[in-house]
């Protein structure tokens, strides 16, 4: 019996908390700000932080990534003679799965969790009461530009973090193992499709970024204006951030890819 | 439970001084004037008005005319000194940017800190950074200044620039100031009028002599900062938990 | 408060990005420009394609003169139907020539490759080449050479 109240008690939490985000995301958006300009400027010092200062990150794990799936990818097709295929492998993979997947659990990690923090801190240092005091609302000033960048700046990388991988690849299955350039190419692009394989990656990263952003925003904006509160906040969209990327990953995947 | 049927009346044109020991909620108070925070009953009136009925948009037109000093400044981190002080004249007014700077400098130069206008507020002292803020509270010359707890940590210096700096703008504009402190000697040097809280209920109310003279237990305690009294030295055992402040 | 470092560095991420889009879109899938050549269209019916799939090269002589458009399923003839682009550049491919689905390795991908015949007249857009040899099925090579065998030591 108290089991099943704790239960019901624990879900009616979640129910509420999910509710609580869900309207504070769409304030967040649906409150425009009221000076273009401004808001412009907003913006683009946010897609600075989330998205300039992931670059370095995004692109070194991109090309490592693929010059393992190469090294990785060669050693087994070899054993059956096919390992031109190995271009194919690579741009699959990576377009497909790893490129949204990786991407955006390095930006759960570098831009999620900085995104928490500086929001839970303008919280404990009273910023947004102060915002709020002087008339203007912090959800508008402070959560919809880092959402929007958020947003915007994922699919991005995850671009980049893939084009990154093909090339790391290329250096290793052409200049180092000598598969031959033209079957590594010409396989390549005979097997990626652009409105399966490309599209559908941008939309997977789109949905991840939508996820691990809103996550980020409103666990800052939650937290226990607290140093400990902080801490565990900024913990806790890491793991919510990369949980819902892997359990949305498996939704898309069985969406866009299952009936293969 | 914080507050137990407390009225307070704040004079226009004053200054006022809520004082009482920590966790007795003066910073609640405050956020109630702001409507920040909404009371489970009771009501609030801000120049004739009932802040906790209003809509969004009038709420945020009466909090233009409120300035508020927070306890630690509250400066944006994001933006300079001078950002800070322009951006309530940036959101709620169309002034140019020219007039803009020169208000901005005025109100910089009124706190002592004009030099510092290009300052980031990580490279300003506690006491600065204060002062950043009050130049920023007073920007939009505002009827109402909150101030919560403006001399907390502060050194001996600092403090006395920011009782001055209070005063003189008193005296200067004449407009309404709430102060809410802890600090006895500032608060009643510059206070017109006194209000002392204590455990959900206002225990003294009145000028500053007349609360010097008082001869309740609980005002001298606390102005003379004896460390048992009324309120005892040792924390009560075996109550329950939800005694007490839930802040 | 603006910061133009940060504004150009923006910039310059956002350009990157779609760089990179544009560069997986053209390179990677092999979409746009490459495969806007001028090309003509040759259609081949084949019993078997086992494997043969869209955009799969046509060589001649192991060089790729062209690629697969599209494999429809022909109910009438009970056949698969190939329609692939050649480039018009190599337009003297002799009508009796023969095509063959051909495999690059054990496992790899299929491909067609053309055999030239000799006849004076040359393929034209939209003929057909009917001189077919199908997919070898692994399955059925394995399968036959096991009766073979089998059959084979009965005697």
């Amino acid at each position: 019996m108290k089991g099943l109240i704790s239960l019901g008690a624990w879900l009616f939490d979640w129910l509420e908390a999910i509710g609580r985000a869900g309207i504070f995301l769409f304030q967040s958006i649906f409150r425009l700000p009221v000076r273009f300009g401004e808001a412009v400027n907003l913006l683009v010092r946010q897609l600075y932080s989330v998205g300039v200062l992931s670059l370095v990150i995004i692109i070194v794990s991109g090309t490592f990534i693929g010059m393992v799936l190469s090294l990785q990818g060669y050693s087994i097709l070899a054993k059956f003679g096919s390992e031109d295929s190995v271009g194919q492998l690579l741009a699959l993979s990576l377009l497909r799965e790893l490129g949204p997947v990786v991407t955006a659990l390095l930006f759960a990690g570098r831009a999620g969790s900085s995104l928490t923090a500086e929001i839970g801190l303008m919280k404990a240092t009273e910023q947004l009461s102060s915002y709020e005091m002087m008339g203007v609302d912090p959800l508008r000033r402070v959560i919809a530009p880092r959402f929007i960048a958020g947003v915007v700046c994922l699919p991005l990388l995850s671009m980049v973090f893939s084009a990154a991988g093909i090339i790391g690849g290329l250096l290793v299955s052409v200049g180092w193992l000598g598969v031959s350039d033209g079957s590594f190419w010409s396989l390549m692009q005979q097997s990626v499709y652009f409105d399966t394989d490309i599209v559908n990656g941008l939309i997977k990263a789109l949905v991840f970024a939508v996820a691990i952003t809103w996550i980020a925003v409103y666990q800052g904006y939650e937290c226990v204006p607290t140093s400990e509160g902080i801490g565990k906040a900024t913990t806790r969209t890491v793991v919510l951030g990369s949980l819902a990327v892997l359990a949305l990953d498996f939704v898309l995947t069985a969406a866009m890819f299952g009936d293969f | 439970m914080i507050y137990d049927d407390v009225s307070l009346t704040i004079p226009r044109g004053k200054i006022t001084a809520v004082m009482g020991p920590s966790g007795t909620g003066k910073t609640t108070l405050l956020r109630l004037i702001a409507a920040q925070l909404s009371p489970d009953s009771g009501n609030i009136m801000v120049d004739g008005q009932d802040v906790h009925t209003l809509s969004r948009s009038a709420l945020y037109k009466v909090r233009e005319k409120i300035g508020m000093l927070f306890q630690s400044g509250a400066l944006f981190s994001d933006m300079t000194v001078f950002e800070n002080v322009a951006f309530p004249l940036e959101e709620h007014t169309q002034l140019s940017a020219v007039e803009i700077k020169k208000i901005v400098l005025e109100k910089l130069h009124s706190v002592g800190l004009r030099g510092a206008a290009y300052l980031r507020p990580s490279e300003l002292s506690g006491g600065m950074a204060r002062r950043v803020a009050l130049a920023r509270a007073i920007a939009l010359d505002p009827e109402l200044v909150m101030f919560d707890e403006p001399f907390a940590g502060q050194d001996p210096i600092s403090k006395g620039v920011l009782v001055e700096l209070i005063r003189k703008l008193n005296d200067a504009t004449g407009i309404t100031s709430v102060l809410v402190s802890h600090d006895v000697e500032e608060s009643l040097s510059i206070a017109d009028h006194v209000c002392i809280l204590a455990g959900g209920f206002v225990i003294a109310e009145g000028s500053p002599d007349e609360i010097r003279a008082s001869d309740n237990a609980q005002v001298k305690q606390f102005l003379h900062g004896e460390p048992d009294g009324p309120v005892p030295f040792h924390y009560p055992e075996d109550l329950g938990s939800d005694q007490g402040v839930s802040q | 408060m603006r910061s133009k470092r940060a504004e150009l560095l923006v910039g310059c991420f956002i350009v990157l990005g779609l760089a990179a889009f544009v560069y997986l879109a053209v390179q990677v899938s092999g979409l746009g420009f490459a495969s806007k050549k001028d090309t003509y269209q040759v259609v081949a019916r084949f019993d078997d394609i086992g494997g043969l799939s869209d955009r799969a090269k046509v060589t001649i002589a192991g060089v790729t003169v062209g690629s697969v458009d599209s494999i429809t399923y022909d109910k009438n003839l009970y056949m698969a139907k190939v329609t692939m682009n050649i480039e018009s550049d190599v337009h003297n491919i002799p009508d009796d020539s023969s095509i063959a689905i051909l495999t690059s390795g054990l496992l790899g991908e299929k491909y067609l490759g053309i055999s030239i015949g000799a006849d004076d007249k040359m393929l034209k857009n939209g003929d057909e080449i009917h001189d077919t040899q199908s997919a070898l099925v692994l399955e059925n090579l394995i399968s036959q050479f096991l009766f073979n065998k089998t059959s084979g030591s009965d005697k």
